[in-house]
């Protein structure tokens, strides 16, 4: 005889479905290209590791902020094609993503934020809740309503900032469309936006990684990676 | 059922696979044709370099202008990037305010010609307020004066044949080792024939100081620092694309 435990034994083994193949093979891809992207950002920063505002800056100017870090020209001519390289690997799967999303409903029902949910005690209770953690947000099957709206602002404000002030500090692109530029306050503006955009890329980076430890790390890699959640590891 | 579904499966996937093989070659021979192939197209990087010179191309078609500024907005202190060359040849050049220094221009030209700095100076000369960027990551704002390649080049008369155009400094032998001071470069027909890439021997008013390339320099409105080469002596139009300076870095400047 097979008991009733038996059978919610074996549908507790059974992984729930998580993440859809366009969101695990576009994250994974994303990842390598920011982590090239940065590392060749580096390489390009520290040839002047001074920031400044409007058209012009040098070391004869004032400065907005000066980065302690060490000035080593050289390494900037080195890295700039493997910037160029990750970027578009980056711009290319980040449109794929951008049309797989809605052709997936992957936007309409995991980012898109209900009505109901758009209240600021709503956000912040959910917020408080999930930095305590409670278990249930390890299993759960969709994102909340926090996590919806910081992941359509990372993807679609925070990465079309890095191509806008990017594209801004091109001489090729701003002599046909001038406001890539001007639109920012000039070219060294641009180029201390880019920058303010890793700042704020790695503050959500750290912020990620730190709930993807407290939700359970390899259970939420390996989701990442199979696509499942495995029911049965459900406790921490 | 299943045996004719796995063949019809096949020669489905054989004719996608030849169709979007034949489409990516059709698309390589247009780039080229339309010139959207970089001279560093080879190798994993120049996935990347493809990519941004032909988009750019495709999007800049025409003679896009690059920002011009106003007078109030020229840099007090324009940035040095490298000191003027001190040996002999040079300083003897200076010293006599390059009375014997002379351009040539050569290659795929129907009158291969060269041109003395005062011959150069009794072209039409115009001027141009333009942003100058590095790519270490510093810019200023300078005018610059001199007469277009255009002009210069339509004296010698491009071959239809011609595709690049090759820029040579005098040799610096006391550049540093570790730092490439004075940089040969190469520029597509777009950028050659653009209306604001100038031979310019004038800088703000005045005669183009020594340590800004004197006695003239190539300054183009769409490109960054290291396309902009300094201390000219040679100009040879070519149409070889693998004629290029090579080791590191990026060959498109107007990234």
């Amino acid at each position: 005889m097979i008991s009733e435990a038996h059978v919610e034994a074996a549908i507790e083994t059974i992984p729930v479905p998580r993440h859809i193949a366009l969101v695990r093979i576009t994250h994974w891809i994303i990842v390598l290209s920011v982590i090239g992207l940065l590392v060749s950002g580096i390489g390009i920063l520290v040839g002047h590791p001074r920031l400044y505002w409007g058209e012009t800056g040098s070391l004869a100017t004032p400065s907005l902020i000066d980065l302690p870090i060490p000035m080593i020209i050289g390494p900037s001519v080195w890295y700039r094609p493997y910037h160029f390289f990750f970027a578009w690997i980056l711009v290319l799967t980040g449109l794929t993503y951008t049309v797989g999303s809605f052709i997936t409903e992957h936007f309409r029902r995991d980012l898109l934020p209900a009505k109901a949910d758009l209240r600021w005690n709503r956000m912040v209770g959910i917020a408080l809740e999930h930095l305590q953690y409670r278990p249930h947000v390890a299993t759960a099957s969709t994102y909340n309503v926090v996590q919806r709206l910081t992941y359509l602002a990372v993807a679609f404000l925070l990465f079309p900032a890095f191509l806008w002030t990017g594209l801004g500090m091109s001489f090729g692109m701003t002599s046909v469309f001038p406001i890539l530029a001007t639109g920012l306050g000039g070219h060294q503006s641009a180029r201390t936006l880019h920058f303010v955009c890793v700042v704020l890329l790695l503050l959500f980076v750290i912020v990620h990684i730190l709930m993807i430890y407290l939700a359970g790390f390899w259970r939420t890699v390996r989701a990442m990676i199979t696509g499942y959640v495995p029911q049965g590891g459900r406790s921490r | 059922m299943s045996k004719i579904l796995g063949r019809r499966s096949f020669i489905t996937a054989g004719l996608a696979t030849a169709a979007g093989a034949s489409g990516l070659g059709a698309a390589v021979y247009l780039a080229d044709r339309y010139g959207l192939i970089p001279p560093d197209h080879g190798g994993i990087l120049g996935i990347g370099e493809t990519l941004t010179y032909a988009s750019q191309r495709l999007i800049t078609s025409g003679h896009s202008l690059a920002r011009e500024f106003k007078r109030s907005d020229i840099s007090k202190i324009p940035t040095v990037n490298g000191w003027h060359p001190t040996d002999e040849k040079y300083l003897a050049l200076l010293a006599d305010g390059f009375k014997n220094w002379r351009l040539s221009v050569e290659g795929l030209v129907a009158r291969p010609v060269s041109f003395s700095l005062e011959e150069l100076q009794r072209l039409p000369a115009e001027s141009h307020i333009l942003l100058h960027a590095c790519e270490q990551g510093w810019s200023y704002i300078a005018e610059w004066t001199g007469v277009r390649l255009a002009t210069v080049l339509d004296l010698a008369g491009t071959r239809p044949e011609a595709r690049y155009v090759v820029f040579e400094p005098f040799p610096n032998p006391n550049q540093s080792r570790t730092l490439v001071r004075v940089l040969w470069e190469t520029h597509d027909m777009a950028d050659a024939l653009h209306p604001q890439t100038l031979l310019a021997y004038g800088m703000n008013g005045e005669a183009l100081p020594p340590d800004f390339g004197a006695p003239l320099r190539l300054r183009l409105g769409r490109q960054m620092g290291w396309k902009n080469t300094k201390y000219l002596s040679r100009i040879v139009v070519t149409d070889r694309r693998d004629h290029y300076r090579k080791g590191g870095g990026t060959w498109y400047g107007g990234i």
